[in-house]
């Protein structure tokens, strides 16, 4: 997989959840995501964005365009915040430890064409998503 | 400091939402929205989403709250102009948007709203002069 373009975001405070959705609604286009594409990329860009914020109290994003047989954006959101402890049940749609919806995981799950999340107890958290155009 | 404008119609007030909300954007326009609320007596809320390019849980969690604090306060909300490419995405985010009344345009909404007040009995003004804010009309 090659990469096309690559740009780091940090998400320290709430404006910087619509900055992120606004570089992710830029790059969606400029890599040829269909409206439907475009909008849950955004929106799942959103909800990791909140939970890197909110949870692991801060961190950074990786914005990419890749190409492999298609083009794509590939999302990479890392903090050092406190972990997971159970990945499987912050995976279920509807369990929250704050006071959200817990959807923000499951949900974006759904939305993406890949979702991979890795997380240590007082170490960080680090979730990667992908969408390709068709 | 920035806000989003609640237009006062008589008696509903009218919210249109035209720039990508950060969160504490969102949670001053629900205070907002609920001090109108009590000061107008107001009956219906009607927010139009057409300009929002997406609704995540946060914005979703706002419109069900809204529509929850109107609704005890004896005011209906209807949502009106939710983006096809929104609504799709809602729906596989696992979003319901329960207890939330949707139309697909302000013109409906307010039919919506109009006929929920005259089912409560109230004269309801069909022209209903704008005011920006609640400021009294010259
Ligand atoms: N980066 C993170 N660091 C630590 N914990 C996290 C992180 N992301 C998610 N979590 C944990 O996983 C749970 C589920 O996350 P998810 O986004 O699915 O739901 P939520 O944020 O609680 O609610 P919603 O996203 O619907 O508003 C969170 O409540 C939190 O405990
Ligand atoms: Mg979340």
């Amino acid at each position: 997989m090659e990469i096309l373009q690559s740009d780091v975001l940090q998400i320290r405070q709430p404006e910087d959840i619509v900055l992120v959705r606004t570089a992710v609604r830029k790059i969606a286009i400029a890599s040829k995501l269909g409206l439907v594409d475009q909008t849950k990329l955004v929106t799942a860009a959103s909800e990791i964005a909140r939970n890197t914020l909110d949870y692991g109290l801060g961190g950074e994003v990786r914005v990419d365009m890749v190409r492999d047989a298609r083009t794509g954006v590939r999302l990479t959101f890392t903090d050092e915040g406190p972990g997971i402890p159970d990945l499987e049940r912050a995976m279920t749609d509807g369990w929250t430890s704050g006071k959200g919806m817990g959807l923000g995981l499951s949900g974006t799950r759904r939305l993406m064409d890949e979702f991979q999340i890795a997380s240590k107890v007082g170490e960080g958290t680090t979730v990667t998503i992908a969408k390709w155009s068709r | 400091m920035e806000h989003i404008p609640i237009l006062r119609m008589g008696e509903f007030l009218l919210i249109t939402v035209q720039v990508d909300m950060h969160d504490r954007l969102a949670m001053k326009l629900q205070d907002d929205l609920t001090e109108r609320i009590v000061r107008f007596g107001s009956r219906g809320v009607l927010i139009d989403i057409s300009g929002l390019e997406i609704v995540d849980s946060f914005i979703g969690r706002m419109l069900g709250n809204i529509a929850s604090v109107s609704r005890i306060l004896d005011a209906e909300t209807v949502v009106v102009g939710m983006q096809p490419a929104v609504a799709i995405t809602l729906v596989e985010l696992g979003l319901e948007l329960p207890g939330i009344r949707t139309a697909l345009s302000v013109e409906r909404g307010m039919q919506i709203l109009r006929r929920e007040a005259e089912l409560a009995g109230l004269e309801v003004l069909k022209d209903a002069n704008m005011e920006e804010d609640g400021n009294p009309p010259e």
